[in-house]
């Protein structure tokens, strides 16, 4: 997902009998649906995995923003750049709710940037492939905001207060990336032979790697375990993906179009589709930084971070002469009355 | 260089509702606090008036003072309406 395969710092999730008494208090508040707030009693691997867990969302935001601005001035008309444009500034400000909720756990914000120049935090592997053509925005919009939604929706109920607040607040704005994407989906499909072939080729390259974003089977993991236990996890890996599958299928084919995969049918038993072998090596080297893009991501982010740093310190200095002056005419009119 | 200091954004929607904290967001100063809430929290027509506050002007209760601080209220119920009774021949009250 835009947090993949977080790490909680635990090697075994603890039994009730073992916890503190801190520790138990705090786990039937969670039992119990009580949201936790920012300066109440919380165990450290708790306030640690949410740290990662809301940077890697709120990194992903933020790196989510380079393969759309690529399509900014290539837009096809001024009403799809307007709309383009519009998502990509929720993306920015997605990130920084993010941050926001990310700070209420002790951590500053210029950490968080750090750990995202410097390549040390993680963000969504999804974000590093390229967005070839103008099908790709509306495919990614369809599906890579459509994986998102799928999983944002149930942390809107995390035990996290201010992570629950924030992805309410992401969850409303969201769905109108998924819908701007879909309806630019329908004019290809409705178009010339070489629009849909081009809505067809994007679907190819991107149907796989939006399924990864889920992120691996996590039935063995003692992480899942215990952010799920902690409620900051709330399905498996496999849940969302499917729930996902079964979505996106009847949209598919109402677009016209194949998902490039033989193995795909409906399971009258299951009641869900059954769909084919992901292909976990790829999402490996992608999340161990040889995807398609890993490098000019983290070249963008480090120049605009470089290349902005004038900007950020003309501003800082304004501020504190303002601040002079305004301190300087308060002590002449104290003198002067 | 220094962090830009934080500030607490409230917003105050159409529906004539007092302000209410939406979030917050880093700043250099006050007025580039407004404009960023302004991008930020008002992208859809959320609202008609802003206040912007530095985060380090709050003072907010402890978390170990909620049952000092709200616990007494539970022991008055006859402060709520309800906790009177009134005859349904008396009318609307």
């Amino acid at each position: 997902m835009y947090a993949q395969m977080v790490n909680t710092g635990v090697s075994r999730v603890e039994s009730r009998e073992e916890m503190s008494p801190e520790a138990r208090r705090f786990q039937e508040r969670v039992d119990a649906d009580i949201r936790i707030e920012p300066r109440e009693w919380m165990p450290e691997a708790y306030r640690k995995t949410l740290i990662r867990q809301i940077s890697q969302h709120a990194h992903s935001e933020i790196v989510g923003m380079l393969p759309e601005g690529n399509w900014i001035t290539r837009a096809p008309n001024l009403e799809r750049k307007a709309i383009l444009l519009a998502k990509v500034q929720d993306e920015a400000g997605h990130g920084l709710y993010l941050y926001s909720a990310a700070e209420t756990l002790g951590v500053s914000r210029e950490e968080l940037t750090r750990q995202l120049v410097t390549g040390e935090a993680k963000y969504s592997s999804i974000f590093n492939y390229p967005t070839l053509t103008w099908a790709d925005i509306g495919v990614i919009g369809w599906l890579v905001d459509g994986a998102a939604i799928m999983n944002q929706i149930p942390l809107q109920r995390c035990s996290y207060g201010p992570y629950a607040r924030a992805m309410i607040r992401v969850c409303k704005e969201e769905s109108f990336h998924q819908r701007q994407g879909y309806a630019s989906l329908m004019v290809l499909a409705k178009g010339s032979a070489e629009q849909k072939e081009m809505l067809q080729d994007a679907l190819n390259r991107w149907w796989w790697p939006s399924l990864m974003m889920f992120g691996p089977p996590d039935a063995e993991s003692v992480h899942s375990a215990q952010s799920a236990r902690w409620k900051i996890k709330l399905f498996s890996n496999d849940e969302l993906r499917q729930r996902f599958v079964d979505q996106t299928i009847p949209q598919a084919e109402y677009l016209g179009i194949t998902l490039p995969d033989p193995d795909l049918r409906w399971n009258e038993e299951r009641g869900h589709y059954d769909y084919g072998k992901i292909d976990w090596a790829e999402f490996q080297a992608v999340v161990a930084g040889n995807g398609p893009c890993n490098r000019q991501r983290m070249q963008s982010v480090n120049s605009a971070f470089y290349d902005g740093a004038w900007v950020r310190e003309a501003a800082a200095a304004h501020a504190t002469k303002t601040a002079e002056r305004a301190a300087q005419s308060n002590a002449e009119q104290k003198r002067a009355s | 260089m220094k962090e830009w200091p934080l500030f607490e954004i409230f917003i105050r929607s159409s529906h004539g509702l007092a302000h209410r904290h939406v979030g917050s967001l880093h700043a250099a100063d006050e007025n580039m606090a407004l404009q960023a809430a302004r991008d930020v929290y008002t992208r859809r027509g959320e609202g008609t008036s802003m206040w912007v506050v530095r985060s380090s002007h709050i003072v907010a209760s402890a978390p170990e003072d909620k049952e000092l601080n709200f616990d007494a209220a539970d022991t008055k119920p006859y402060r709520h309406p309800t906790f009177f009774d009134v005859p349904d021949e008396v009318g609307h009250m």
